[in-house]
């Protein structure tokens, strides 16, 4: 198996790392990385619990090779919060107990937070087609659906501020 | 394993050519990824073709659309022109998997998967798409006769798409794709069906008809085509369309559907998608 090496930017950092060829970005993420936001659920791309962006292109990792990852931008849950203040839509998440285990929780918020830098007042419609690629197995989703439209609200009040 | 990642047509094909054990092409990775991930395949060599500029471009000709091998669904859907002459070829690519797959994957990719649920190739098909194949020599072969069986097609050792081209929209025609799955979103076609039509007069002049999910390969039924040209798609006209469709599936039965229902549904279907495509031709 030949090392690929690879420099890269994750969550604004300039990062570089040597995977094999096959390893997936979820695998670099976790365990060459350290970085263990993102999870491994179904390792298919079927449940969205390693979502994670691409270039601003929500993706699953577990779908992305390690080695296609050089001279990309990647951004990661780990990169969400500004220091020690979360993003309104994780500040919800917490206010509408938008979680009970938490696995799917990084890749819900990746996805929203996708969803609304591209739609800042989406219908809870579009709420719930942007968001089913991902599966939550505890809360049956209206919590969910409910954090993201008060987070969507939060910061249409914060840009209107800037 | 090895990873190539080329910046041209010409180094990915010599890669490809020259390699002696087990090549694949990566594009958007969501069929290959899982495939090696589930031990499926064993490559000596994956070829990344998504920094090749020629195959991550949508160019538009006076000869239709050019869309290369790497260009994801999601993009499709950002291309205005694209959608606004080929509105059901995006629908189509636009249902296959959730947005993270759409950031993904690929209308080529899911045509050399050689699926006969893939969704996008239907609609490909009916909208007179074709592959530009490169390799030893490059060739073109419309969609219809690329998929030779589940998971196989005309592609030779050494050989991948480059593009795959679209026509310039014809005045008064339109294209429209539905499929069937038990729940609303991220589902496997039980059938799908595209079509595709030019009108003259208010009268369906030309019209191609492609059905997927019901027979080893995506087919073009000519016989469904024959039904409303000449027609407004009046009821007897949809109803013989719809006849001459449920006549040329020749489908499996398992848990998704079974013969009888994917062959009704394929008759109920090409009516609605019938009418969508009139619409859109500007038939009323």
């Amino acid at each position: 198996m030949t090392g690929v090496h690879v420099s890269t930017t994750i969550n604004d950092d300039p990062i570089e790392y040597v995977c094999p060829a096959d390893e997936s970005m979820l695998d670099v993420l976790r365990d060459r990385l350290g970085l263990m936001g993102a999870k491994e659920g179904c390792g298919t791309g079927d449940c969205g619990a390693c979502s994670i962006t691409l270039d601003g292109q929500l993706v699953c990792a577990c779908l992305v090779l390690g080695a296609e990852a050089e001279g990309r931008e990647i951004t990661t849950i780990e990169g969400m919060a500004d220091g020690e203040k979360l993003h309104p839509l994780q500040d919800q998440f917490i206010n509408n107990a938008a979680l009970q285990c938490g696995i799917c929780t990084p890749g819900f918020l990746i996805a929203a937070k996708v969803l609304l830098d591209r739609e800042p007042n989406p219908t809870e419609t579009e709420i719930r087609y942007a968001l089913a690629g991902n599966l939550c197995r505890c809360t049956g989703y209206d919590k969910i659906v409910k954090a993201v439209q008060a987070a969507a609200k939060d910061l249409r009040k914060q840009n209107m501020k800037k | 394993m090895r990873y190539e990642s080329p910046t041209t047509t010409k180094e990915a094909v010599s890669l490809l050519s020259k390699e002696k054990g087990k090549a694949y092409v990566l594009a958007g990775g969501t069929d290959l990824l899982v495939r090696l991930r589930m031990d499926m395949i064993e490559p000596d060599l994956m070829v990344d073709i998504k920094r090749i500029p020629a195959m991550t471009e949508i160019t538009k000709t006076a000869a239709g659309f050019k869309i290369g091998a790497a260009v994801s669904s999601a993009a499709l859907a950002k291309n205005k022109a694209l959608v606004k002459a080929w509105p059901g070829v995006v629908e189509a690519a636009n249902l296959i998997g959730s947005d993270q797959i759409q950031s993904r994957c690929t209308i080529a990719g899911n045509l050399c998967n050689g699926s006969p649920a893939a969704d996008s190739v239907p609609a490909m098909i009916a909208a007179g798409a074709k592959a530009i194949i490169v390799g030893k020599k490059r060739r073109t072969v419309a969609l219809e006769n690329f998929v030779t069986g589940p998971g196989k097609t005309v592609l030779e050792k050494g050989e991948m798409i480059e593009a795959i081209t679209l026509p310039a929209k014809a005045p008064r025609s339109g294209d429209a794709y539905h499929r069937f799955i038990p729940r609303t979103e991220m589902d496997i076609a039980v059938v799908g069906v595209a079509i595709n039509l030019t009108l003259m007069k208010g009268k369906v002049a030309s019209a191609r008809v492609s059905l997927g999910a019901v027979a080893p390969t995506p087919l073009l039924v000519k016989e469904a085509a024959k039904a409303i040209i000449g027609t407004k798609l009046d009821d007897a006209a949809l109803d013989a369309l719809a006849a001459a469709c449920s006549a040329a599936c020749n489908p499996i039965d398992d848990k998704r559907g079974t013969i009888e229902y994917r062959k009704r549904i394929a008759g109920v279907l090409a009516k609605r998608t019938a009418k969508i495509a009139y619409e859109r031709a500007g038939g009323k």
